[in-house]
């Protein structure tokens, strides 16, 4: 994967998101504060727009504009969330990134979202459907599938899951039970990364 | 929506261009969104960097000023504001005493004021200390989850901490200062209505007419329960007696007493809340050794009130009556 294959990744997973824009929101107007579909929009439209402006030179310089845009732009807490991971990715990345090299910038990234946020599997949170992507991406590269593929169901999979769950991290948490029987907008947020991913990476791209 | 605004989408900014008018002795910087006492750095002395979303005015730009803040980042209504806004705040107040940010327990606020101190390490040798104000009994405390909100004690912690700032303490002295305000500060709301963001044009949540939502955070989240509307001085007894269960509040030398404005109730109805809460204190044994009545930390226009109750000590009672000149809190000077 060349800069181009991975600005493909990121302008798609900004469409994705302006598309879902008020469908994110109206998750989060259930369980948190109503913002999570305006302030994604906001933060990879000024990201793709970045990218735009100066486009990078190495996968690391890409995932870096990215991260500090969305640290820059996003605010809440997706920003601090997604801008790490980015940051993450950009200090784990070689040039270019073959499918090895990209399951070791999921790694980073989930990594980093977990440091930020101190949320862990089953607390109703992003990491809820980054983990089961980052470890599908593992278990079909070593069996020959499409990593890109099973890594965006994975993430579909673990964002159905978080509809039962009782947040424990973040604003839903003060809700207590009444957080259940929604899914969580920050996993269904890393879908949309994911399901980007399959289509600009992956064997369907 | 009725509101006394322009577009909504410009509220933030053209509050920012009005504040700046009226008080010349800030300084504001409208690009970051940063407000700044005028004298800013002051040398030798800690500064204090607080911040968070807007919509709880007169929080937190208008406690800029000598014996409170150095500076205040205003973030979109009810959003954190970003990394960005805080390094410039803190490079704006660092006088080569250090930086304390203060911040309210909110996920987005306590991420982006790390990454803002991470980004701050990395540039300048400003030293940076955090202490973060959780004092809302409304929310369950657990390991498990986000934690209890921060409420009505930042404003004590801004006046208290900003006192000691101001004597030329050192950073570590001026944190625990803060810290132990924190520690002995608790805080209980009501909502009589719910607010209405500019943005969104219409009522965060529906309160009929005969209910009140009991222990609400400042953001229009919903609170403990919904019960029947009630006279003030069952409410009193609804919000005082969460916060005597959580602290034991006998001894020492009495509390500082804050009854505050959620944005749309009258004084006069804070003066009766008043009334009752310190009747009940007095029930309880509890002295009130200081009291601040009014809206200073609030909800947009949400109607409703809430209490936040100071063990005291002769050091908090002695900061609390330092000299302070900022827009909304001014006395002694």
């Amino acid at each position: 994967m060349e800069v181009s294959d991975l600005t493909a990744w990121v302008q798609e997973f900004a469409r994705l998101v302006a598309l879902e824009r008020d469908e994110l929101t109206a998750l989060d107007s259930a369980i948190g504060d109503g913002d999570h579909g305006f302030n994604m929009d906001r933060g990879l439209s000024a990201a793709v727009a970045a990218l735009e402006a100066s486009p990078p030179e190495s996968p690391s310089a890409l995932f870096k504009t990215v991260g500090m845009t969305m640290i820059s732009k996003v605010g809440g807490a997706s920003g601090p969330l997604y801008g790490t991971a980015f940051l993450r990715m950009a200090a784990s990345a070689g040039s270019p990134v073959d499918a090895a090299g990209f399951a070791q910038v999921l790694h980073a990234a989930l990594e980093g979202v977990v440091a930020r946020g101190k949320a862990s599997v089953g607390d109703k949170t992003m990491v809820d459907a980054l983990t089961p992507a980052v470890e599908a991406f593992d278990a079909a590269l070593a069996s020959g599938g499409d990593p890109f593929q099973a890594a965006a169901d994975a993430a579909e999979k673990g964002r159905e899951a978080t509809i039962p769950l009782v947040a424990r991290k973040g604003r839903a948490s003060y809700l207590g039970e009444r957080s259940a029987g929604h899914p969580d907008p920050g996993a269904t947020s890393v879908t949309l990364l994911m399901r980007a991913a399959a289509t600009t990476l992956g064997n369907a791209g | 929506m009725k509101k006394l605004i322009n577009d909504p989408a410009n509220v933030i900014a053209d509050a920012l261009h009005g504040l700046a008018a009226a008080h010349p002795e800030l300084r504001v910087d409208f690009e970051n969104r940063v407000i700044v006492r005028g004298d800013a750095p002051v040398r030798g002395k800690v500064g204090l960097v607080s911040g968070g979303g807007s919509g709880h005015e007169p929080l937190h730009g208008g406690f800029v000023g000598p014996g409170m803040l150095d500076a205040a980042c205003a973030g979109e209504v009810f959003t954190s504001p970003v990394p960005d806004q805080m390094v410039a705040a803190t490079q704006a107040v660092d006088g080569g005493a250090g930086v304390l940010h203060i911040v309210k327990n909110y996920t987005g606020d306590i991420m982006n004021f790390e990454l803002a101190a991470e980004m701050v390490a990395a540039d300048s040798g400003t030293e940076v200390a955090t202490v973060v104000i959780d004092d809302d009994v409304a929310v369950q405390d657990s390991l498990y989850t986000a934690g209890r909100r921060g409420v009505g004690a930042t404003v004590l912690v801004e006046k208290i901490a900003g006192a000691a700032a101001e004597e030329g303490r050192p950073l570590a002295e001026v944190a625990e200062v803060a810290g132990k305000v924190n520690a002995y500060a608790r805080s209980m709301g009501l909502a009589l209505t719910s607010c209405t963001v500019p943005a969104a044009g219409r009522p965060t949540f529906d309160l009929p007419d005969d209910q009140m939502e009991v222990g609400i955070g400042i953001h229009g989240e919903p609170g403990r329960r919904r019960v029947p509307v009630a006279p003030a001085n069952e409410i009193a007894e609804m919000l005082v007696s969460p916060i005597l269960t959580d602290l034991d509040f006998t001894g020492g030398d009495g509390v500082i007493c804050f009854v505050n404005g959620m944005g749309a109730t009258p004084l006069i109805e804070l003066y009766v809340m008043f009334h009752e809460v310190n009747q009940l204190l007095a029930k309880n044994g509890i002295p009130v050794a200081r009291s601040l009545v009014g809206p200073y930390i609030t909800s947009l226009d949400m109607a409703g009130c809430s209490v936040t109750l100071l063990k005291a000590d002769d050091e908090l009672l002695r900061l609390w009556d330092a000299p302070v000149n900022t827009p909304a809190l001014r006395r002694g000077v």
